[in-house]
């Protein structure tokens, strides 16, 4: 379950105008998302939010995956609707905030999905963060697929010779991953000291002032998209406070007497 | 001037007690193709690291004697400074790749030197036409296979336009297909691009075809250095290293008293057992 | 014996990587599973113990089906030695490491000291006994791989890629070590590209290709057929090579190694010195 929920997240070159669109607008779209979802509490207005990415995950191209996040994430959002019931906030409130998690959830993996870590770390670079920085984290990105499959190999190593990792009590459960986490700390270990020779090796650290054979340019459209973001805040600003949005509170009667009931 | 100068070079990793190369005296010219062989733990990847700086930069210890790679001093040099003579290509394909697009990848190294993006956008062009993969150049690394990950490694190496081109057993990983492939493609690039190229291999019966010159070392020291004929038929076997069959094939037959020359290749072999079989 | 029946495997991401491979292998027997990277060689071994368990189709290791049955259960009849030691080794002494899989299946600790002392002495591991198995080298750690493996006596090895990054001696050992495991009456199956050492070798060949069996016979029928060998993309020995070459001059057409290629030479060539052939 939780292996494919990291699929959710994880980009895959595609041909859309989202994946061409710079990153920084792309950011600035997830981020004023993100913000207008804190914002509301309603339940209707975030469940529109909600509604408002899906032409953007049409867009994308990338609606199976966005939803196979949104299911990972589905778990949690149960657990928030039932803690915020247990503790007397009223049904229209648990429902409000379970789908401002999703909302949450949902405006990072768009952005995630379809902006490849190479360009995040020229957005990085752009914003003066130090290549140092940036470059150790788009290497980080691309060995997570790498040491995904190095977990495997271990997994299927340590099973071969008896090792049985579902059963067991808890304590004996949790020994039970020594063997596989200390050969993938090692195996970790020695790749990075392999990628720091192929490193040494083209001249890393050789001049100060680094050229990059890309750049970032803002392109009609991704102003566009910022100018979309900044009005979908302005908007969710406006709206929260002047705007009457009808409430799910009448639904707290009943359920509440419902819930009495049980 | 030699290309690269050993003299009396001898080299112990810190922390161990015995020198990984001892008292390595050589000299190769520009434009040789070099086969370095030899058994596991005989210092052929040492001496490979010597070459690009990575000793003593990354890895430290006890340094004697001379070793110079294009006039340059190793012992006192920057690896930034050798990496922009001699390109090193190591044997796990995986593990020297960083970006996420192979056009990236080559590029790499030149935005590292800190060039103009006009001539990085030529020389990614170019090292990706001779490394055979101008048709990845939008692929990530895990979507390629070992070989085609091994040609864009070669080729963000190429990129550097560097005079040396080392290569520490760049086939281990790979199926026969591609290992052949591989090196044939740097045997071209010796020959088109007059470069240097010093491969370390076990797999003789691919390798001692393509190449001027085999070094055998052995416990550290430089056993043998000659042609490939010169070297297989001082009874190299005896060493632990793999002959190609062929060549273990006459020698044997020499040992049965056949007068026969001793072939690398197998169109040598042939000839050779069409006129001894009339 | 292990009876693969109709064996079809898509792995979760949708790609099918077995189609429909149907294969006995007897007791005692010496196998070789050849063929490219990726025609789902290493996919069926994983079947053998349970690792993966079929999508159709079923496999039978001595009578028990897979998909009734734990990794541990199966394990206790196969063994399975993966490629790269590195993905399995954790503990603090070379001897701890074999012990593992031993205590895994309950053995009692009298037991497990003798067979552990028996395994190393075997492999010739046994100075290393109290060493970290991180500080021995690359040949060291596939023994202690291979050792961690063979002390619990599996009925049946299986062998992923064990000849690669390896040099010509410790090729030879290993031959010697799978022939004598094989003599004692285990069956061996080997999972390799390596075409010179099956030639050398000679079990049973069992040629793969994108998720099918292609061939499967004798090594030196399967690996001397040109067609054959090319389906599987592989490339053929170098004496094979050699033979073809030379068509009509009474050569066996099936020779695949040195040796063998040596005594057919000899012959030949006595025969006509005694036929007063110049």
């Amino acid at each position: 379950m939780s292996l494919g929920f990291l699929e959710g997240l994880r980009f895959t070159r595609a041909d859309s105008p989202l994946h061409r669109a710079d990153p920084r607008a792309k950011f600035l779209m997830a981020l004023s998302i993100f913000a207008s979802a804190l914002i509301f509490s309603n339940a209707l207005a975030l469940s529109a939010l909600l509604a408002l990415q899906i032409p953007l995950v049409l867009i994308g191209k990338i609606a199976k995956r966005w939803s196979r996040s949104l299911r990972g994430g589905a778990f949690l959002a149960m657990l928030i609707f039932l803690m915020n019931l247990l503790t007397g906030q009223g049904a229209s409130f648990a429902i409000g905030m379970s789908i401002r998690f999703i909302c949450l959830l949902s405006s990072f993996s768009i952005f995630f999905l379809t902006t490849s870590p190479d360009d995040l770390g020229l957005a990085l670079e752009r914003c003066r963060i130090p290549y140092a920085l940036s470059f150790t984290f788009t290497t980080a990105v691309r060995l997570v697929p790498t040491m995904a499959l190095d977990a495997q190999e271990i997994i299927d190593a340590q099973r071969s010779r008896g090792l049985e990792l579902e059963r067991g009590r808890f304590l004996r459960r949790v020994r039970n991953y020594i063997p596989i986490l200390v050969p993938l700390i090692v195996s970790a270990i020695r790749r990075s000291l392999e990628l720091a020779e192929a490193l040494e090796s083209r001249a890393f650290g050789s001049s100060e002032r680094r050229t990059s054979l890309v750049t970032l340019k803002m392109g009609a459209r991704d102003y566009v998209l910022m100018a979309l973001s900044i009005g979908l805040l302005a908007s969710s600003v406006y709206i929260s406070k002047f705007v009457q949005v009808p409430s799910l509170e009448p639904l707290d009667e009943i359920l509440s007497f419902r819930w009495r009931i049980i | 001037m030699p290309q690269i100068e050993a003299e009396g070079f001898s080299f112990t990793y810190s922390g161990s007690s015995s020198p990984s190369i001892r008292g390595l005296s050589l000299e190769i010219e520009e434009g040789e193709f070099v086969l370095l062989t030899g058994p596991s733990g005989c210092g052929k990847t040492t001496f490979c690291r010597c070459l690009n700086g990575l000793i003593p930069n990354f890895y430290a210890g006890r340094w004697e004697g001379g070793f110079r790679v294009c006039g340059l001093d190793v012992s006192k040099a920057k690896t930034h400074e050798l990496a922009r003579l001699v390109g090193h290509v190591f044997q796990n394909p995986e593990n020297q790749l960083f970006s996420l697009s192979v056009e990236r990848e080559v590029a790499l190294g030149p935005e590292n030197l800190g060039l103009p993006r006009e001539e990085i956008r030529e020389r990614v062009e170019w090292a990706m036409e001779a490394a055979g993969i101008s048709g990845l150049r939008d692929l990530a690394p895990y979507e390629l296979s070992g070989g085609q990950q091994q040609r864009v490694a070669i080729a963000s190496v190429l990129a550097m336009r560097p005079e040396i081109l080392v290569l520490d057993e760049p086939t281990s990983f790979l199926d026969p297909k591609s290992a052949k492939a591989i090196l044939e493609t740097v045997a071209e690039l010796n020959e088109e691009l007059d470069m240097t190229v010093i491969l370390v291999e076990h797999r003789l019966d691919l390798a001692s075809r393509l190449v001027d010159r085999v070094l055998v070392m052995n416990g550290g020291e430089l056993a043998l250095d000659g042609s490939p004929r010169e070297v297989f038929g001082k009874a190299a076997h005896l060493l632990g290293i793999g002959l190609p069959k062929v060549t273990l094939l006459f020698e044997m037959l020499r040992e049965d008293g056949l007068e026969v020359e001793i072939p690398i290749r197998v169109e040598e072999a042939s000839a050779i057992l069409r006129r001894l079989l009339g | 014996m292990i009876e693969v029946e109709d064996l079809f495997f898509r792995y979760p991401n949708g790609f099918e990587a077995l189609k429909g491979v149907s294969l006995r292998i007897g007791d005692g027997e010496f196998m070789a599973i050849m063929g490219e990277n990726g025609a789902g060689k290493t996919t069926l071994i994983k079947h053998l113990n349970g690792l993966l368990k079929p999508t159709r189709g079923r496999v039978l290791v001595d009578g028990l089906d897979t998909r009734r049955a734990s990794v541990a259960e199966i394990s206790k009849a196969v063994g399975l030695v993966f490629q790269n030691p590195d993905r399995q080794l954790f503990s603090e002494t070379v001897r701890d490491e074999v012990a593992f899989a031993l205590k895994n299946f309950g053995f009692g600790e009298e037991v497990v000291n003798k067979r552990v002392e028996r395994i190393l002495r075997v492999l010739d591991l046994s100075e290393h006994a109290d060493t970290s198995p991180f500080l021995l080298s690359g040949g060291e750690r596939k023994r202690v791989a291979l050792a961690s493996v063979l002390v619990w006596d599996p009925k049946h090895v299986v062998l992923d890629e064990p000849t690669i990054g390896q040099d010509y001696l410790q090729k030879e050992r290993l031959r010697n070590l799978i022939m004598q495991i094989n003599n004692q009456g285990k069956t061996v199956v080997i999972v390799t590209h390596d075409v010179e050492f099956v030639a050398e070798a000679k079990p049973r060949v069992v040629l793969m290709s994108k998720g099918a069996i292609v061939g499967d016979g004798k090594a030196e029928e399967i690996l001397s057929d040109r067609d054959l060998i090319e389906r599987a993309s592989l490339v053929k020995p170098q004496i094979s090579e050699l033979i073809d070459s030379l068509p009509g001059k009474g050569l066996p057409r099936n020779l695949i190694d040195a040796y063998s290629a040596r005594s057919a030479i000899l012959r030949i060539v006595r025969e006509r010195h005694v036929a007063g052939v110049p």
